[in-house]
């Protein structure tokens, strides 16, 4: 049986969601994605032309608030569990190589 | 003396603490002495804050001998699931991305709970992220079912049930997304409410599924489960989902709690319930009984829907979490590789490195159902059949005040039994996963023992908010039994 979901595929999703899946991993996802997916498609047996979409169970639509300032982290606080920190700045790899740049 | 002092329920304690009968710091002192002697064997907490939670203790008996009024969890010891923010310690939510993490804020329920005078004991061990239905997705460690510690105590919420099982807490709370609540407190034979949604904020919860969590207690009976409602539900604008005074007032669910529904009308679903292992279904007959010797009318109804519930959870539930789990980065807080070339490379090996196989299954595929091409046929299609389940509810709760069903189609199964196939642990969610998608209410309540010996819940749905006629048809049955006072030998 053909898996629904091939380990190209594997990976293609793995990029878009951010995962560095390791070789295994990708093997793995292709079999077990394909039998959930497989048993998701049951869902094709109901008729839901005429059915609207239901995203919360709540009859709540917007809900707003006073548009005023209220107190917030302060910035030490906020930046108290960061992996790396330049003062007041979460630290990361430089994201432009030296020929790039605006 | 401690053992009888850890037998009392929250409301007993509360009201000998505040009587000045029992002192708030040797109720303290027993739960630390009893978490030192069994939770070696049992695993709930992941971490504990028996400092803290002495000074508590001591504040909240110098306010009563000054005689101060005190809240309404006055020197009862609480613990809470390792999903709820606390300022004063780790939250992990049984992940190693979260190892080490200490969030800057409290969560609304621990704001409640201290603004209550409660003690928090310490935090809960769960299934990552709240993924999973045995707790042992946990990144952090191994948690185990104090009637059998070689089974499993549910999940997601399997260190809060076990904690109260192993008399280490008089009440916890947990967080149901699709049974998390309910299905560990029937494994472990202590009562659990998921609330409706919006009942109870979630600001401070982190997030899994945002359209289906919900936090909500773990209690010895139905008075404590309405005592702890009174304390957490209610209307917080930093969670836009929950709702107050407007829409569902909050009532008082403990003035009522003691007068039977009269003319109770159940509905159950037969052709649900042969799915579920023999001992179970004869425990919710015999429950069924019981509430037909009190004049209540059981009449047998169709769920067309209910059986694709499953199907639509892993949609919905997994888009969700795809999107809310985005935001471990490596940058901001949580795990970092030490090994990244560019910032790509940050992000997608932190992530590989620290988190575990179910939430990567689940990242991956919440990921690949919202893609482009696939988001039609499975997530739109997911939130239609999500409204025709709802819509089951609906027009069953138009026949009867309340659903009657299993909690889980079996008792605790063995640690291991059900790690290597993960869709057979997904259908195992059968009863609990649909009340999720249409947001209402269900309590898991203790109904009896397979052969074994291993607990079994009962589990009660009705509409949208009703939970004060849920306890209220909970303690109809737990007046007439007493699976409720049995204990593990731990």
């Amino acid at each position: 049986m053909s898996n629904k979901i091939d380990e190209l595929q594997v990976r293609t999703v793995a990029k878009l969601a951010r995962l560095e899946l390791n070789d295994d991993e990708v093997a793995r996802f292709s079999v077990e994605l394909s039998s959930i997916l497989g048993y998701i498609e049951k869902l094709g047996e109901l008729d839901t032309d005429n059915v609207e979409p239901l995203a919360h169970c709540l009859a709540i639509h917007n809900v707003f608030r006073e548009d005023v300032v209220k107190p917030s982290l302060d910035n030490d606080t906020a930046l108290a569990n960061a992996p790396a920190r330049h003062d007041e700045y979460f630290k990361v790899p430089k994201i432009l190589d030296d020929a790039g740049g605006a | 003396m401690s053992e009888e002092l850890l037998k009392l329920t929250c409301k007993e304690l509360r009201d000998k603490i505040a009587g000045g009968a029992v002192k708030s710091v040797d109720a303290a002192s027993a739960v630390f002495d009893r978490i030192e002697e069994v939770d070696g064997t049992v695993g709930a907490f992941i971490s504990t804050f028996k400092e803290r939670a002495l000074e508590t203790a001591a504040a909240v008996d110098e306010k009563i001998a000054r005689g101060e009024a005190v809240g309404a969890l006055a020197g009862v010891p609480i613990a809470v699931k390792d999903n709820m923010c606390v300022s004063f310690g780790k939250t992990t939510c049984g992940s190693r991305i979260l190892e080490g993490f200490e969030a800057p804020y409290n969560a609304g329920v621990i704001e409640k709970l201290i603004a209550a005078d409660a003690v928090i004991v310490g935090k809960c061990n769960m299934d990552e992220f709240a993924m999973g239905s045995s707790t042992e997705n946990s990144g952090l460690k191994k948690t185990v079912n104090p009637w059998n510690t070689d089974c499993v105590p549910g999940g997601s919420s399997g260190g809060s049930a076990a904690a109260m099982a192993g008399d280490m807490c008089f009440a916890s709370l947990g967080s149901d997304t699709g049974g998390s609540i309910r299905q560990p407190a029937s494994f472990c034979g202590v009562t659990g409410l998921k609330p409706t949604y919006g009942r109870v904020s979630r600001y401070g919860l982190v997030a899994y599924g945002s359209s289906l969590d919900q936090i909500g207690p773990f209690t010895k009976d139905i008075t404590d489960t309405a005592l702890m409602m009174n304390v957490i539900s209610g209307r917080d604008e930093r969670d836009s989902t929950s709702v107050g005074e407007d829409m569902a007032p909050v009532p008082d669910y403990l003035a009522n709690i003691d007068t039977p529904i009269e003319g109770l009308t159940i509905a159950v679903v037969p052709q649900f319930n042969e799915g579920a292992d023999g001992d179970v279904q004869a425990a919710l007959n015999a429950a069924l009984d019981v509430y037909k010797s009190l004049g209540a009318e059981i009449i047998e109804i169709e769920m067309p829907h209910f059986d694709y519930a499953i199907a639509t959870y892993y949609v919905v539930a997994t888009a969700e979490a795809s999107s809310n789990l985005a935001r471990y980065d490596g940058v901001h807080y949580g795990h970092r590789t030490a090994d990244a070339k560019d910032y790509i490379e940050v992000y997608s090996k932190s992530r590989e490195e620290a988190f575990g196989m179910e939430v990567k299954r689940r990242i991956m595929l919440g990921t690949y159902v919202l893609s482009s091409g696939y988001y039609d046929a499975y997530y739109l299609k997911a939130l239609k059949v999500r409204n025709l389940i709802r819509s089951d509810f609906t027009k069953a709760f138009e026949k009867a005040d309340c659903l009657m069903m299993p909690v889980s189609p079996s008792t605790a199964f063995k640690v291991g039994e059900k790690t290597t196939d993960p869709l057979q642990m997904y259908l195992a969610d059968i009863y609990t996963i649909s009340a999720n998608l249409a947001g209402v209410p269900g309590i898991s309540i203790p109904a009896g023992f397979d052969l074994d010996g291993l607990p079994i819940g009962l589990q009660i749905l009705a509409e949208n908010f009703a939970e004060e006629k849920i306890m209220r048809v909970a303690r109809m049955f737990e007046k007439q039994t007493d699976f409720r006072l049995a204990s593990p030998q731990l």
